[in-house]
């Protein structure tokens, strides 16, 4: 029973695994990070867009993997971090756990279904901005006002853009 | 132990991931300090490319709107615009020192003190940090400049430095909700806090108690109190004061944002100016003396333009009024001295008028 089991999963989980090239996922995180310093000063509406959040989600999701999720989460955190005025680690840690959230959740969902994927945007966007709320107000003592209708609306565009971004992003897997 | 780290390792390595970014933060946090070395990387990671698709952006729209929409005039706007601020900024510095004495005295002052050396820098991209109003500008320790110095436009302040590299800095913006500069009332010379509000254009004073006196349509300047700014720059004009509970809710209109952020000056050498005083409401007026009174008897009679040929119905009526007038010699303006019935006259010329038959 459990060599059937093993010889059962190991073939579905390498299958679903997908593959992207290093240069490729630097690439795409860089992007992501320069359209957040860079777009957003041209078209301020655009500062709503978490690209790098939504790029966190996407590998954490194709990886299947929490701790590539949750370590490629911190790197983008990180990263993030160094180019705004705040201590580092704050994008850090929730960059973090929605990584490791993201593959984990990933282990146990189709993670190619538009609409599933829709709703993990969602649901990712909010819990960061919330997680990074609590964590100033908690560890930095700031008193930044956290707008629950706003929020709300702006995950709904995040994951609205996820959906697209996502199927865009799909056409550069390694396959083979 | 192994059979727990082995059985629970994804979540081992998460917690531990956690646990070194608290302890990085908490460091971080305790000493004020900073772990400079992965800002230096991330920064020189992002800058160039930010500032190779910057020169790419601005050289495609220049090159379109110079040959294409505008030739010539973008220079010269360019150039007008530079001279513009060059005018504001001596204009604003002549105005406070003028306004504070008298004219031998500020020019006296104006000869001792030069104004503030500055650095013009161009603003070539926001941070990353959530909902923070902190930009990069492309000067650094390069070009002179150092964390905390102040960052101006002509018309007001803009924020103050806050990290330097090598060829960009950080600046956080005067509308961040951390930022805060000491600010003095021009009229009633009130003492106050600065704050940002965390969006465009508008700004808080604090710790102004009920008590103090503060119009609406006072401007605040800077009071030097923050050892950043210079005393004397314009930060903005009270758009709106409430009483609190023990301290006054004063909302300003910022200045320095009136005409975008494109480019702004940060002061290397700040030199303290004084506040001006508030506009004298009773100044004197010169006028001139009135015109002399015209005594001639002779003097002639103005009669009414007649432009063009009699058109409309009131014109027509005007010109039989007029005829009536001259037939019966009577000056109008002078109903006094026996002026005809208007009306009789002209309903007997209309009924001599014989009707066309159709």
């Amino acid at each position: 029973m459990t060599g059937f089991s093993e010889g059962y999963r190991e073939p579905l989980r390498k299958e679903r695994n997908s593959m992207f090239n290093v240069a490729v996922i630097a690439g795409i995180s860089l992007l992501a990070i320069l359209f957040r310093v860079y777009v957003s000063r041209f078209i301020p509406y655009l500062q709503y867009l978490e690209l790098p959040l939504l790029v966190t989600v996407y590998f954490s999701l194709m990886w299947r993997s929490p701790i590539a999720g949750l370590f490629f989460g911190a790197a983008i955190g990180l990263a993030q971090d160094s180019l705004s005025h705040q201590p580092l680690g704050m994008f850090g840690i929730v960059k973090t756990l929605v990584g490791y959230f993201a593959a984990s959740m990933s282990l146990r969902v189709d993670v190619g279904n538009p609409v599933l994927r829709l709703f993990l945007g969602f649901v990712f966007f909010f819990f960061h901005q919330l997680l990074y709320w609590v964590l100033a107000n908690a560890l930095l003592g700031e008193t930044l006002a956290f707008e629950l209708p706003q929020a709300l609306v702006v995950a709904m565009l995040n994951a609205i853009v996820a959906v697209f971004l996502y199927q865009l992003l799909d056409r550069l897997k390694v396959t083979g | 132990m192994e059979f727990f780290l082995s059985r629970y390792r994804n979540l081992s390595v998460l917690v531990a991931a956690i646990l070194a970014q608290l302890v990085l933060l908490a460091y971080q946090v305790k000493t004020n300090g900073d772990v400079r070395l992965i800002r230096v990387w991330a920064v020189g990671a992002v800058t160039p490319m930010a500032r190779v698709i910057e020169t790419g952006r601005s050289g495609v729209s220049h090159f379109f709107s110079d040959y294409f929409v505008l030739l010539g005039v973008r220079d010269e706007n360019k150039r007008m615009k530079t001279e513009l601020d060059r005018v504001k900024m001596d204009n604003q510095y002549l105005r406070t020192e003028l306004s504070t004495a008298d004219r031998a005295r500020s020019l006296a002052i104006f000869q001792q003190h030069s104004p503030s050396k500055t650095v013009a820098a161009h603003i070539t991209g926001n941070t990353t940090g959530a909902g923070a109003k902190v930009v990069f500008i492309d000067r650094g320790s390069n070009s002179g400049i150092e964390p905390g110095m102040a960052v101006i436009t002509p018309d007001g302040i803009a924020g103050k430095v806050t990290k330097v590299f090598s060829t960009a800095s950080m600046v956080l913006l005067v509308t961040d909700q951390t930022f805060a500069a000491g600010v003095i009332s021009q009229n009633n010379r009130v003492h106050g806090t600065f704050k940002g509000l965390g969006y465009e254009g508008s700004g808080k004073i604090e710790h102004v108690q009920n008590e103090q006196k503060v119009d609406q349509g006072e401007w605040f300047f800077t009071s030097g109190d923050d050892r950043i700014f210079p005393k004397g720059l314009p930060v903005g004009e009270v758009t709106t004061v409430h009483q609190g509970k023990t301290e006054k809710d004063i909302f300003v209109t910022l200045s320095g944002f009136r005409n975008g952020l494109e480019e702004v000056l940060i002061i290397v050498e700040g030199v303290h100016a004084p506040i001006p005083d508030a506009p004298v409401t009773n100044q004197t007026v010169h006028l001139m003396a009135p015109p002399p009174v015209d005594t001639s008897a002779a003097a002639p009679v103005i009669q009414p333009l007649q432009t063009g040929p009699v058109a409309t119905d009131a014109d027509r009526t005007k010109d039989q009024y007029r005829k009536l007038g001259e037939q019966t010699g009577h000056v109008y303006g002078e109903r006094s001295k026996g002026a005809p019935n208007y009306n009789t006259p002209l309903k007997a010329e209309k009924s001599d008028a014989k009707p066309d038959k159709p």
